[in-house]
């Protein structure tokens, strides 16, 4: 009997989870709408607070604008494809843990594929739409560097943001009921990202920088793309290391992740 | 002969429970939930592994299946070692706890037997024939299309079955499979299990509290209490060291003299003898049997069946004698 190849395998699995969506047609629509107005609402924080000053973190509204859509776009789509991981502490409590590790496929595919939410995509498309009025507002020039940073900006973002979700998923293993604890990094360093670095206190920064990478997400590649140079200990050239960081996230991830399920195990950490 | 397909030495596990102790220090406490097992299953065995609440029943089907690490001891599932080969492993098992689901709740069963399908990298079309037959075998056709949430309890349990041996498991592991059935559902069950056994050998052990599965289903009888194991052999052979009667309790319309049944003793009354309890052993005689003895002495207005309870054979084995009736008198 032939294999099924494990590409066709995670497609059908996909693909399945994406039609049972599609089939509750207005939940599906409602919840799509609630999480455009989410991205809407978080846009507007930004908007209010750069009508009433010119600069914020030495950034105009059109260029803070940039560095939001790119963060938000990121932001949505980790959240999209690996923000089951942040239930883990419902999972563990009603026994479904077991019975995801008694199938031949690993655990954090099966979690991410039992409910790839597509509708947060509906608060990607307002990240996309943010980011087209932005290089308009700015009046951004397309060079083959700024398209390559505006492609490549948002996957290795959903990278890094992915990392963080399965970072925290690892540490709930641990902390018993511990969602509000992660979600102050996960969420933290999503609201982080959206923000112009230089306007974080220097710790803060270097926490969220070099540690947790969420600056990296948007903040840095935008100032490569706009031409700029970066505040004190973020020099703008490290952007063209966001996939270097996203790499270090997912070590960081994968340690906290592989530990968190050894734990589950009891093969201790 | 071949080569066992469960297999546990000295198999021990050990939980670390932290409780308060004054404001700030903890006190560990070491629970032994599994505490020296040795046991060996063979293929196209059917084993019954029963205990109390807490006596290890659980741990051990999760080290069984790899989703736990033994503390000590050595146990190898279909020759391997679980947790190291967990993956490798759930391709040769199925399993099936009955008090939590494995369904995809939103999705109807068809759907989900495709995904399981593809979780274990069969194909479709390969997948099929399986499929059908579990569908026909467990009445399944009618419910293909209904989301699981919308199933009762009993169609969702025969949904969980087949979702459990769809990839053609040689060991199938269920933990309390009859919890919560109706009469009904329990033997529809039950029926499939035998015939799915006959027909591909797959070897079974379950947990139960029912001893209706044991003498259904079971050639083998695995006793925990403690962790430890108390009894390993046949069902006859544990009947003989422990009563495994059922008592017919009946409610007659009148207060009545102790009545007199063949097969049957009479070990209790109340209310004056409204209430009449008549113990027998179902090796001996049926319910039916005792039944349609007392009602062509009197009317019955209401009757409950009681099993044998589990923890009261646990208790009786380190008795050595069964308490209320003995239970050779024949």
């Amino acid at each position: 009997m032939a294999e099924l190849s494990l590409i066709a395998s995670y497609r059908t699995v996909l693909g399945s989870r994406i039609r049972a969506q599609a089939s509750y047609r207005l939940s599906f629509t409602v919840e799509t709408l609630n999480s455009i107005l989410v991205g809407i609402v978080e846009f507007g924080e930004i908007y209010v607070l750069l009508a009433n000053v010119p600069q914020l973190g030495g950034l105009s509204l059109g260029q803070a604008a940039l560095v939001f859509a790119l963060a938000n776009m990121a932001f949505a789509i980790a959240d999209m494809i690996f923000g089951q991981l942040d239930s883990i502490p419902q999972y563990l409590r009603m026994g479904r843990l077991e019975s995801f590790l008694v199938r031949p496929m690993p655990l954090m595919a099966q979690m991410i594929t039992s409910d790839i939410q597509l509708r947060r995509l509906g608060r990607a498309l307002v990240g996309l739409v943010v980011l087209i009025i932005a290089c308009l507002t700015i009046g951004l020039e397309l060079t083959p560097v700024t398209l390559y940073l505006l492609i490549i900006t948002p996957i290795t973002g959903a990278a890094i943001y992915g990392a963080m979700f399965a970072l925290a998923g690892g540490i709930q293993f641990f902390v018993i009921d511990g969602s509000e604890f992660t979600n102050a990094f996960v969420y933290g360093g999503g609201y982080a990202g959206q923000l112009p670095g230089s306007v974080l206190l220097l710790p803060i920064r270097v926490l969220f920088t070099f540690v947790i990478p969420a600056t990296v997400t948007a903040y840095l590649p935008a100032l490569l793309i706009m031409g700029l140079p970066g505040p004190e200990l973020l020099p703008s050239r490290l952007g063209w290391f966001a996939p270097l960081f996203a790499i270090w996230a997912w070590l960081l991830a994968a340690i906290a992740w592989r530990s968190g399920v050894r734990r589950f195990t009891g093969a201790g950490g | 002969m071949t080569e066992p397909i469960i297999e546990f030495t000295d198999l021990r596990r050990t939980f670390v429970v932290r409780t308060k102790a004054g404001r700030l220090r903890r006190q560990k406490r070491q629970v032994h939930a599994v505490d020296g097992i040795s046991v060996t299953i063979r293929p196209g065995e059917a084993c019954g592994y029963i205990g109390a609440n807490g006596a290890g029943k659980s741990t051990t089907i999760k080290m069984i299946t790899g989703i736990l690490v033994p503390t000590a001891g050595r146990v190898r599932t279909c020759g391997m070692e679980p947790v190291g080969n967990r993956r490798r492993l759930a391709r040769e098992i199925g399993v099936v706890f009955g008090q939590r689901s494995q369904l995809w709740w939103d999705l109807p069963l068809r759907e989900s037997f495709r995904i399981l399908s593809a979780i274990h990298r069969i194909r479709a079309d390969d997948a099929r024939p399986r499929i059908d037959e579990l569908v026909e075998e467990l009445a399944l056709g009618p419910l293909l299309d209904t989301p699981v949430r919308q199933l009762s309890l009993g169609e969702r349990m025969r949904g969980e079955v087949a979702a459990a041996l769809v990839h053609r498991p040689r060991l199938l592991v269920l933990d309390e499979p009859t919890i919560g059935l109706d009469m009904i559902s329990k033997e529809r069950l039950r029926t499939f299990l035998q015939a799915e056994r006959a027909k591909h050998g797959t070897t079974l052990l379950l947990t139960t509290h029912d001893m209706g599965d044991i003498e259904r289903l079971c050639d083998r009888v695995l006793v925990v209490d403690h962790g430890r194991l108390a009894y390993d052999g046949t069902l006859p052979g544990l009947a003989e060291r422990v009563a495994l009667q059922r008592v017919l309790v009946v409610d007659l319309p009148e207060a009545r003299p102790p009545l007199q049944v063949a097969d049957a003793e009479n070990v209790g009354m109340e209310l004056d003898g409204q209430r009449q309890r008549l113990a027998f052993s179902p090796e001996h005689t049926t319910a039916a049997r005792v039944l349609a003895q007392v009602t062509a002495q009197i009317d019955v207005v209401d009757l409950t069946l009681e099993e044998p309870a589990i923890e009261e054979i646990v208790r009786t084995l380190y008795h050595g004698r069964a308490s209320p009736p003995a239970h050779s008198e024949r």
